[in-house]
């Protein structure tokens, strides 16, 4: 047990998916031949005036929702003056004192228990551009310059890197969910700085902080703070004193670099921005978005759990994304048993996708299709085995499962008949062990099984088979 | 000429467009070296926009509110494909690749755009003597300076090089350089003129407005250059009357208000003799007169240079030599310290560490806050006497022209002659300066301030005044007219 406690905040950044930047008409698509995607008013150019697009502003709204904030009456924009390239005007349009969303929060589970973390706020911004470093020479790309950001502070409230992780990734699932970004850390459509400090355990006075940055991936954000609460705790134990810094993690070399100091730190002279009009948002303009909200991971995960019976664990697996959430309900709604659904798609199907490397939507498989499937079970016409083969079709050609099972003569043979004669050849031929079943040796009759699914390739019902092996043997 | 002589002019085929241009060329060329009002002339252009509206109006009769009329362009206005300095050495060799707004709506109503006027760089000055070129010169008085910051506009319409010019006004720069260069500027209500393309001083304060010699003149333009504009969010969406339809000459019943605070001290005595012979002229039309106070008047000044600077603080920030301008140095921090210290003049880099400081942390609530709550205390003075009364006038400035150099070393006193234009940016109210004759040799400047969105009621008082008092004639150029 350490003698410390750990303290961390975290700063989330998220790029709203609009289809254009927050003051001007210029596309926000990821990914373009440097500079294409700018214009004058992006570019700062002498004379252009910022024009705030609504659309960010209602996915500014939608995320705050979701996210439990009180969605402010009144907001307004302010400059945040700093000299760097990546700002074509020398500052950022952002949010001072009057962010759009406050007092927010949402519920984290680690080891199994739950726990509520506060966000302070949550504030709409533009992004700034992206700087090359090439030996020498340094070269700026604003195509994301002006891509509308949101910023999400959370009260201090985390207490270990595994708590700031869960965090994190609970964020990132609930944005996911509002679908007002994609959430990527890899194309930087989310980002997070942290801020970390220890005390004695019992002390309630926070210790002195540092601020990490370029944490550019879930995994970024554990290890560094586990870095740094490490060496946090080591400087405190040689009696001297935390500096309050700025530091950046280093992924080549696994540890922390120092940015810069305190002594060094901005002042970005905060100030109303004049070009902008202050922002009114009414009651039904807050409804409005309210009713757009869909459902969240945990209304889900409680929903799957009450009334489909669900465990916990696969409530958990079925919602971490909303994509995979709504293709199960898709599935149980058109008829499926909610249980075998949840099977299916946590075995077989993202098995297929972790397997491929692929996400649900790159295949052509429906939620009609696995529905299909699974009623094709239920009614007995395909065993089990041959729907994991099915399934394999259906994922590759888009084909409905029972034109698959027709066309490869797929169907289950339920026809006594036709099992029968396949029954007594292969009692025939392994009378030892028909002698064994017979002496009360009852787990035997799953090889006899076996032979038999394997001379009919699969296809005979594997009840019936069972059903017919016992009535021979007892005879 | 005014635009309508001009108009019945190009009606009778008396004259063509593309001599009307011509004329406004040369006269450009003869009068730039003596009052150097001119940052770029666009000779080309302008010949090839005659050229094309003299053959558009052989064909229709349809034609713009200001077709073939001759006009300046504040050198703060961007003009795609023409230089666009501000005045400035770090602008120098910029070209816009777009126009602003009003400029857009210039060509639209098939003005043609003779040159780009001098002005204090950056819009930063009352006296054009920090232009970043060259000062610009009175054309009542070559020794003395036209106003600023639009000095240059003013300059060009009092020559008669132009017939009106567009300026942009801050704490005074339309007004204030039209009193000093005896005709007249017109300030609108802020939201009225989108501000697109104009490169901002103090965005909370800028405004585009007309030069011209007539106040129908400067009806004829604001009517072309109003109304909301979906690129500038803080112009008004609100419907544009019709400017030249107020020009009635009727002023009766109409409820003056002249603020005492405004001839008070410091006021010289021949510029307070003609407003006052003003006032008395617009009484014998039938206008109400009272006197009034503006308590917190006194505070203008020093509210507007905490608020002006700061915003333009942040504003000039831009100009970094990374994008575009004139790049002096090596690696980044040189190249802001060189390009920025090399590129801007002195008045510039005063008001950008002004307003620097009045932002910083720590002292944000003294100067900044505190001047945005005196702001709105100035405005509650206008709304309080707008409650009873039509319109409020007075001086524009409270000094005539002065000469080249006697202020320049005293930054204070200069910032103390905008007195009784600044409030009006601050409570961003339309007002207008008329010439109201001359003291000692020199005009003086009539300031008639009227409503938000009045300027049909503000028109139509200096309208009747002019015509009442009389036109004051166009300088001749180089010596004191006595």
């Amino acid at each position: 047990m350490s003698k410390y406690e750990t303290v961390i905040g975290l700063e989330v950044h998220v790029e709203l998916a609009t289809n254009t930047k927050i003051f001007c008409g210029c596309s926000t698509s990821f990914g373009a031949p440097a500079n294409t995607q700018t214009c004058p008013i992006c570019l700062g150019h002498p004379g252009v005036l910022p024009v705030l697009n609504k659309q960010a502003v209602n996915f500014a709204m939608k995320a705050a929702m979701a996210l439990n904030c009180q969605v402010a009456e009144d907001t307004k924009f302010d400059r945040k003056n700093y000299f760097y390239p990546d700002s074509p005007k020398a500052y950022q349009i952002s949010q001072f004192d009057k962010p759009i969303g406050e007092h927010g929060w949402i519920d984290i589970e680690v080891d199994g228990e739950t726990k509520r973390i506060g966000i302070t706020r949550l504030h709409l911004e533009e992004d700034a551009g992206k700087l090359n470093h090439d030996g020498d020479d340094s070269l700026v790309d604003f195509n994301r310059v002006g891509v509308p950001l949101i910023e999400i502070v959370s009260e201090p409230d985390l207490r270990s890197p595994k708590e700031a992780k869960a965090y994190l990734e609970k964020i990132k699932s609930i944005i996911q969910y509002t679908g007002v970004s994609d959430v990527k850390m890899e194309e930087g459509s989310l980002r997070c700085d942290a801020n970390i400090s220890l005390r004695p355990v019992g002390e309630e006075k926070f210790g002195t902080k540092t601020e990490l940055k370029n944490l550019n991936s879930f995994r970024n954000v554990e290890r560094a703070l586990e870095f740094e609460e490490v060496r946090q705790a080591e400087v405190l134990d040689d009696g001297e004193k935390v500096v309050q810094q700025t530091l950046r993690w280093s992924e080549e070399q696994n540890t922390i670099k120092i940015m810069r100091s305190k002594e060094e730190a901005h002042d970005y002279r905060y100030f109303p921005e004049p070009d902008l009009v202050s922002l009114h948002i009414d009651e039904a303009w807050k409804q409005a978005i309210q009713a757009e909200l869909p459902e969240l991971p945990d209304q889900r995960i409680a929903k799957y759990k009450s009334e489909f019976g669900l465990p916990a664990y696969d409530a958990g697996v079925l919602t971490s994304t909303r994509a995979l959430a709504d293709f199960f309900e898709d599935t149980v709604a058109k008829g499926a048993d909610p249980k075998l659904a949840a099977n299916w798609l946590l075995s077989e199907v993202l098995g297929f996708l972790n397997n491929q490397g692929l996400e649900l939507k790159d295949t052509l498989l429906t939620s009609a299709h696995l529905a299909e499937m699974i009623t094709l079970i239920q009614k007995g016409t395909i065993s089990s085995k041959i729907a994991k083969d099915v399934l394999k079709e259906v994922l590759v050609t888009g084909k409905k499962p029972a034109a698959i099972v027709e066309e490869k003569g797929w169907v289950q043979i339920s026809d006594e008949g036709a099992i029968k004669a396949a029954v007594v050849e292969v009692l025939d031929a392994n009378p030892k062990i028909v002698e064994e079943l017979k002496s009360g040796r009852d787990k035997v009759i799953g090889f006899l099984v076996g032979q038999v699914m394997k001379a009919t390739k699969g296809k005979a019902n594997p009840q019936l088979v069972n059903q017919l092996i016992r009535q021979e043997v007892n005879q | 000429m005014s635009i309508r002589e001009i108009h019945r002019q190009l009606a009778k085929k008396e004259r063509k467009v593309t001599e009307i241009v011509e004329e406004s060329l040369t006269k450009i060329k003869e009068v730039q070296p003596e009052i150097g009002a001119f940052l770029a002339i666009n000779e080309e252009g302008a010949r090839e926009a005659a050229k094309k509206l003299e053959q558009k109006l052989s064909t229709t009769l349809e034609r713009g509110l200001l077709a073939a009329i001759p006009a300046g362009v504040k050198d703060n206005l961007c003009t795609e494909g023409i230089t666009t300095t501000c005045a400035s050495q770090l602008l120098a060799n910029y070209q816009p690749i777009y126009n602003a707004t009003a400029v857009e709506k210039l060509l639209a109503s098939d003005a043609i755009i003779v040159g780009k006027t001098n002005m204090d760089e950056f819009a930063m000055g009352s006296s054009n003597e920090n232009s970043g070129f060259h000062p610009v010169k009175n054309p009542w008085d070559v020794t003395r300076v036209p106003g600023g910051s639009s000095g240059g506009s003013a300059a060009a319409v009092a020559s008669g090089a132009v017939t009106f010019a567009l300026g942009s006004d801050t704490g005074g720069s339309i007004r204030q350089p039209a009193a000093f260069c005896g005709i007249v500027g017109l300030k609108p209500t802020y939201g009225r003129v989108s501000r697109f393309g104009l490169v901002a001083f103090a965005s909370s304060l800028d405004q585009i407005g007309p030069i011209t010699q007539t106040v129908e003149d400067a009806a004829y333009v604001l009517q072309t250059i109003s109304g909301h504009d979906e690129l500038d969010s803080t112009s008004v969406n609100k419907e544009v009357p019709d400017y030249l339809s107020a020009l009635t000459g009727d002023i009766k019943g109409l409820k003056v208000a002249v603020p005492r605070e405004m001839l008070g001290e410091g006021i010289d005595p021949g510029v307070k003799e003609q407003v006052e012979k003003a006032v008395k002229q617009l009484e014998e039309l039938g206008a109400h007169i009272s006197e009034v106070s503006l308590p917190n008047l006194e505070y203008a000044v020093a509210t507007y240079y905490i608020l002006a600077p700061a915003e333009a603080s942040s504003n000039l920030a831009r100009f970094d030599g990374i994008r575009y301008g004139v790049r002096q140095g090596k690696n980044l921090l040189d190249i802001y310290e060189q390009t920025r210290s090399q590129g801007f003049g002195a008045e510039v880099k005063r008001r950008i560490m002004l307003g620097t400081y009045a932002l910083s942390s720590g002292y944000y609530d003294a100067y900044y806050l505190k001047a945005q709550k005196a702001r709105t205390l100035i405005k509650q003075d206008f709304d309080n006497i707008f409650a009873e009364y039509d319109v409020i006038v007075g001086p524009t400035v409270p000094t005539t022209a002065y000469r080249i150099g006697e202020k320049i070393s005293d930054p204070l006193t200069m910032y103390m002659d905008d007195l009784c234009t600044i409030p009006m940016n601050l409570a961003g109210l339309p007002a207008i300066s008329v010439p109201a004759g001359l003291a000692q040799g020199l005009p003086v400047g009539l300031q008639i301030i009227g409503k938000a969105f009045a300027e049909e009621t503000v028109l139509r008082v200096a309208h009747a005044y002019e015509q009442a008092a009389g036109r004051l004639e166009l300088p001749a150029l180089g010596g004191v007219r006595a």
